[in-house]
């Protein structure tokens, strides 16, 4: 048997060094005169093992990390091609505590199988999803994914089956599945993860949702910030039209779907759905008034579905295990399980996909294992850059859309940013306001105004200016941003700032009574 | 500096992009990321082709080119260096990076160095997240960023 070697492709792998470590092995090979295939896999997701080199032995795959080029030659002689021991030696990478403490439904492949082998896809359980939705009437397909429970991890939080049937019931000459891949929050990584790491999974997602609504295109809206993940979209298409999986007759069924990659240009506001729907037509990405609701006049007027990557990516493992399934993970009406991608100043930072339900402090300690800087955690950012701060106080919050919602936050796209004691949050606090007023599409006064009045103010309080009033003009202003805003940007800008005044005021104490305080 | 070709070469390439990119259903960012490929930015004088082609105001057009960040009205040094100033990355110090990096190079934010070989620019997330601080330097994406690395990416750039 010739071994194979698997070094990720993936582009948080490649930022570590993954590439050096690739033509390193490579060039060991080829010097040792030793045949071995080398496969390209995505990331599991365990960023501070990367790059996590496996091997396929007689007793399973066996895992080295963090390699570095320099540690090549020394793997070679410690036999690793057999999973011999070394420094790097992780064993198993399903018994890594990381890994092995998960719930990997919708990222069961990611990481394990080569993205672009479909005949790899099939044989860890890809197309079951799809094959078995081909068996049901399009209402029954939309039946299971309500049943599931499954609601939008963009971060609305929407059921996505009543989405979808909204689609279904409503008459159209032409119908779309658009995916939001635009995943502009800081702190998530989950989409680009699925696209690079097993882009079969969305192609299969949204196919069976064309078929489930009367859709006979869909569009993936990828940010241009995600080259690697746009470049292997466009080859899994590719290989997905020419095995039939794709194109007039979705796996010889009457069905047709077919779908196009397209690349963003820069813009955050357009991973807001009706933003991102103008700007694939071709406009500025300014977002439209609802109603019309998407689903009943979105791209191009016609009846569109809208979902994010994971939401779709989470579909074919429904339609292959069952509603019930499914819907036997989590808690309240947090069904299933969610990417938790955590980030920022974290030691074991990366994705960690689990059924709803965990505390934020078990997150942020017990599996991120602490601050990377070693100093106290002071603030968590939960759900990107419209997300609230929350406190060590606020730890015991489970990892749920209504007991997050309840704690004046929100889950969003399940990003989470740790910050340690060093953090500013006024300065915080006045990033949020300087990057909905740099992002804002400029459509409504609330937010393309208030974001700038917003970073004037702060600025008035750090320079100890009439604290009193300004807080209480920030406050005031934060109200109107959130009530009058017509989309998520303005409305929930308000979320980190209000966060980091009611949970750290000592931050926004005048100048020289918090010089004072330290 | 790299010469700006003459308007009619501009038209005729301009020309060559559109058709081949015409026929999608919403052609115009396709169009535009096709010219910027192509002249490394969007040239004014491709506005006017853009609109008679797909029957729309060169207004239009000029709205659209100017919303996205992407889209650079004139031509970006040898190399282009985005370095993540987004929260992720600022819990790990991009702030300190960033000022590091402007005074190795003697340029701000949305600059070109004299010598025409780097522009920096700031970039909200690059979804390296786990890796911070982050930052892309001609498409390739590099984690965990410090000195060390900063030293290579200015000798690379320099080089």
């Amino acid at each position: 048997m010739i071994p194979r070697i698997y070094i990720p492709a993936d582009s948080g792998a490649l930022a570590l060094g993954a590439e050096k470590v690739a033509k390193a092995i490579a060039s060991e090979l080829a010097e040792r005169g030793i045949e071995a295939k080398i496969v390209r896999n995505g990331s599991r997701g365990a960023y501070f093992l990367e790059p996590m080199v496996e091997v396929a032995t007689a007793n399973g795959r066996i895992a080295y990390g963090p390699v570095k080029p320099s540690d090549v030659k020394s793997l070679f002689d410690s036999g690793f091609l057999t999973g011999g021991p070394h420094k790097r030696w992780l064993g198993a990478p399903d018994k890594i505590p990381f890994l092995a403490k998960q719930t990997r439904l919708t990222f069961a492949r990611c990481g394990v199988i080569d993205p672009l082998s479909l005949e790899s896809y099939k044989k860890h359980g890809g197309l079951d999803g799809l094959t078995n939705a081909l068996a049901l009437t399009p209402a029954a397909i939309v039946a299971q994914v309500t049943e599931s429970g499954l609601r939008g991890r963009g971060g609305a939080g929407f059921p996505t089956g009543i989405k979808w049937k909204t689609v279904l019931d409503t008459v159209g000459d032409r119908k779309y599945i658009v995916c939001n891949a635009d995943e502009g929050d800081s702190g998530t990584f989950a989409d680009r993860m699925i696209m690079e790491g097993d882009p079969f999974v969305l192609i299969e997602g949204m196919t069976i949702a064309g078929i489930a609504t009367g859709a006979t295109k869909g569009f993936v809206y990828v940010r241009s910030e995600y080259p690697h993940a746009v470049a292997m979209m466009n080859k899994a298409v590719e290989v997905a039209r020419k095995a039939g999986v794709l194109g007039a007759s979705v796996l010889g069924s009457p069905y047709t779907f077919d779908m196009e990659i397209r690349v963003g240009a820069g813009a955050y506001v357009c991973g807001e759905e009706t933003a991102l729907l103008d700007s694939l037509e071709g406009k500025r990405g300014m977002v439209r008034a609802k109603p019309p609701l998407p689903a009943h006049k979105g791209l191009f007027g016609k009846p569109t579905v809208i979902n994010n990557v994971i939401s779709l990516a989470s579909v074919p493992v429904i339609m292959d295990k069952g509603a019930a399934f499914y819907k036997d993970f989590g808690m309240g009406r947090s069904r299933g399980t969610i990417p938790i991608q955590i980030a920022g100043n974290i030691r074991y930072g990366g994705l960690f996909e689990a059924a709803f339900g965990m505390t934020l402090g078990e997150i942020v300690d017990d599996i991120g294992g602490g601050t990377t800087t070693g100093r106290p955690v002071k603030a968590v950012q939960v759900g990107g850059p419209l997300g609230a701060y929350f406190p060590r106080a606020l730890f015991d919050t489970p990892f749920d859309y209504e007991a997050f919602a309840a704690k004046d936050g929100l889950i969003g796209h399940a990003g989470i940013v740790v910050f340690d004691d060093t953090a500013d949050m006024l300065k915080q606090a006045r990033f949020a306001m300087e990057f909905c007023a740099i992002e804002s599409c400029g459509k409504c006064t609330p937010c393309r105004i208030g974001s700038t009045r917003g970073v004037e103010t702060i600025d008035k309080l750090a320079a100890g200016i009439e604290p009193e009033k300004n807080l209480a003009l920030v406050t005031d202003l934060c109200n109107t941003m959130k009530f009058g805003s017509l989309c998520a940007l303005g409305g929930f800008t308000p979320y980190p700032v209000m966060s980091s005044i009611t949970h750290f005021p000592d931050d926004f104490k005048p100048a020289p009574v918090r010089v004072a305080a330290e | 500096m790299p010469m700006q070709p003459a308007s009619t070469e501009i038209t005729s390439r301009t020309t060559a992009i559109i058709q081949e990119l015409k026929g999608l259903e919403g052609p115009l960012l396709p169009i535009l990321h096709g010219i910027q490929e192509e002249f490394g930015h969007v040239p004014q004088d491709a506005l006017p082709v853009i609109a008679e082609a797909l029957n729309i105001s060169r207004a239009e057009v000029h709205g659209v080119v100017t919303f996205y960040h992407d889209y650079r009205s004139h031509p970006a040094g040898r190399h282009v260096l985005k370095v993540c100033q987004a929260e992720s990355c600022q819990s790990m110090g991009s702030d300190a990076i960033a000022a590091k990096l402007k005074q190795l190079l003697g340029i701000g934010f949305h600059e070109t160095t004299r010598d025409g070989s780097v522009t920096l620019e700031p970039v909200y997330c690059l979804g390296l997240c786990a890796c911070s601080p982050a930052a892309m330097l001609d498409g390739e994406v590099i984690g965990r960023l410090d000195d060390e690395k900063l030293d290579e990416i200015v000798a690379e750039v320099r080089s």
